[in-house]
């Protein structure tokens, strides 16, 4: 009864195309697609909705070709990235719409408008032009429309990306408890986002996608602590984890005249050269650190993001509080070996400081 | 430079003002004219300079034989002939035209843009190349010299204009509410009249405006293809003759010949400068 894919490929342009993308979305969950832009999310979900078909490949849905049957008697709802209502309709109407083309009796017609009106916080703005609403309300009100179908497929098309900071934090959390609340046990709810946060904040299962292909697929704990590979490690972090070339020479792990002494799990890779992977929140400014240039430094919300560079080795750090830096200042640091990550050359995990290991 | 700018602006606009509105009113005034009034030197102001009358408004309806120029029959001709080519324009041209938008067609080289151009070289082409090609066309299926016959003629050069228009509108309709509809369970043509349509109006507004303009104004089809049975009023004001029928007349029948487009004006004027899409994408 679930919704599965196999081998869908689709090709829009060079850029832009699924290969073989294979799925099995199981009801009652939340699926998070976590990939950059022409990754192919969109791809992916308007193939689910029916609005593109693919070159090749099976959609089923309990145990019916879904690619037989016409977008609009899917019922599916899907809200899109940009704030997409009908402008000729006020909120109330917008949201009746789709209950309307089902013929539903005007009594639960209201019913039910009222209902998904309070789920998105917007009671009382039932009367109000579309247009008088603001970019954050215009996006309620598809998310309201989109949950009032009681569809059995949802999909959510990078809903928050295009809100301001401040209402983006505030709709993620309300939207989880939307997910987790206003959904019956039957609905498969699909979430695309380029923003890993937002994935690991959802916490439902993560499909990791790039260049139209999965890369992993796993709880967004798992694809957080291990990583397939480099790929996966740079999509699912923001800022992208740290990479540098490394080797290992006598229990020290060597790159740009740094020495560190080998952590415990790094300690079975037998490859002397790899990649050393570390987060930009497991760089610390430490006195009796390494030095390094600052290149570049910028002030995200309450955190300092900084661009060092030592030789040929370039990191980004996270530091918790805002400072002040000028390029070219130098900075000692250090790094929580302790949670570092390793590549082999290819770009595959060899081992993680969560146990995820291929040696 | 705010306040040069802005002194600069009004003065031109006063100067164009002046230049576009004296002929109409010289019209107007002139239109209430006698004989007196008119050939006795110049005069201006109403009930100052001369005593206004509407003996130059009463020869519009008067039959030719009771010594008038009898507009009536023209004018309705006109207003019918150009009301309902638009209107057929307007739909056919907005149905072609939201397919021009949305579907992919291709016929070799040929794509959509291709096909757009097409309807649009019919108005770059001059029209005395399709004067001959129409005549026969008309002679042949037996329409010449009547109201179907021209309908039929200035649909063919107003529907470009509908396309045109229509097709750039729809262009700027986001696609995606177009796909919203689809999956809120319409299928394609529920999706095109219950939301591309009502979110159209200024579109098709402006279109319409545009044809209503363009086919009243036509003079040459009208010319060509009529001979004694149907007039149209541009042909029959243009057969007036000063030497015969009187200046207040030939003033009078200017401006209700005008009067229409007056009207189209002050609408269209609200449409172009506002669209209703604004709320559809941010």
């Amino acid at each position: 009864m679930n919704l599965v894919g196999e081998n869908l490929s689709y090709k829009l342009t060079e850029e832009l195309q699924l290969r073989k993308i294979s799925f099995n979305f199981e009801k009652g969950k939340l699926y998070t697609i976590l990939g950059r832009t022409l990754s192919g999310k969109t791809t992916l979900l308007k193939t689910i909705a029916g609005l593109l078909m693919p070159d090749s490949g099976t959609i089923k849905f309990e145990g019916k070709n879904f690619l037989e049957i016409p977008v609009w008697e899917r019922n599916i709802a899907m809200v899109y990235q940009q704030f997409i209502n009908y402008p000729h309709l006020n909120v109330f109407e917008n949201i009746a719409f789709p209950l309307k083309q089902r013929g539903l009796d005007p009594q639960k017609i209201n019913e039910e408008v009222f209902n998904s009106l309070k789920l998105v916080g917007l009671e009382g703005y039932e009367k109000r032009k579309i247009q008088e609403l603001s970019g954050g309300q215009q996006q309620r009100v598809s998310v309201a429309r989109s949950l009032v179908k009681n569809a059995k497929i949802l999909l959510l098309d990078e809903p928050l990306v295009n809100l301001d900071y401040k209402l983006r934090e505030q709709l993620r959390e309300e939207f989880k408890n939307i997910f987790i609340n206003g959904l019956s046990e039957e609905s498969i709810v699909i979430f695309s986002t380029t923003d890993p946060r937002e994935a690991m904040e959802l916490n439902g299962e993560v499909i990791v996608l790039d260049e139209g292909k999965v890369l992993q697929v796993g709880a967004a704990k798992e694809i957080f602590e291990n990583p397939k590979n480099l790929k996966v490690a740079a999509i699912s972090n923001d800022p992208p984890m740290n990479i540098l070339k490394a080797e290992i020479d006598s229990n020290k792990i060597k790159f740009e005249n740094i020495e560190i002494d080998i952590p415990d799990h790094l300690s079975k890779i037998k490859d002397k050269n790899f990649n050393f992977g570390i987060r930009a929140s497991d760089v610390e400014l430490n006195d009796n650190g390494f030095e390094f240039e600052v290149e570049l430094a910028e002030i995200s919300g309450s955190e300092t993001l900084l661009h060092l560079t030592r030789g040929n080795a370039k990191i980004i750090t996270s530091i918790e509080e805002v400072m002040d830096f000028k390029i070219r200042d130098k900075v000692k640091i250090n790094f929580k070996s302790n949670k570092a990550y390793a590549f082999d050359e290819t770009g595959n995990l060899a081992s993680s400081p969560f146990g995820g290991s291929s040696v | 430079m705010g306040k040069l700018y802005t002194f600069l602006k009004y003065f031109f606009i006063t100067i164009w003002t002046v230049f576009v509105v004296a002929p109409f009113l010289w019209a107007l005034t002139t239109s209430f004219k006698d004989f007196n009034s008119v050939n006795g030197g110049v005069t201006y102001i109403p009930w100052v300079d001369f005593e206004p009358n509407l003996e130059g408004w009463r020869v519009l309806i008067k039959s030719p034989a009771e010594g008038g120029v009898d507009i009536v029959e023209p004018y309705f001709n006109s207003l019918f002939v150009t009301c309902t080519a638009s209107l057929i324009s307007i739909i056919l041209g907005t149905l072609s035209a939201y397919a021009l938008s949305r579907y992919t067609f291709k016929a070799g080289p040929i794509k959509n843009n291709d096909i757009t151009f097409f309807f649009i070289s019919q108005r770059i082409m001059p029209p005395i190349v399709l004067s001959i090609p129409f005549f026969l066309f008309l002679g042949a299926v037996n329409l010449l010299d009547s109201l179907i016959g021209l309908i039929v003629v200035y649909i063919v050069l107003l529907m470009p204009i509908a396309v045109w228009i229509m097709v750039d509108f729809f262009n700027k309709v986001p696609r995606e509410i177009d796909e919203t509809a689809l999956i809120d369970g319409c299928n394609p043509y529920q999706a095109f009249f219950k939301v591309v349509l009502p979110n159209s109006i200024p579109g098709l507004i402006v279109a319409g405006m545009f044809c209503i303009i363009f086919g009243w104004i036509d003079f040459f089809f009208a010319f060509i293809l009529t001979f004694t049975e149907v007039q149209l009023l541009p042909v029959k004001i243009v057969a007036l003759n000063s030497s015969i029928t009187p200046w207040w007349s030939l003033s009078a029948s200017a401006l209700v010949s005008v009067a229409p487009l007056i009207v189209v004006a002050f609408i269209v004027e609200r449409y172009l400068s506002k669209g209703n899409l604004s709320g559809a994408i941010k």
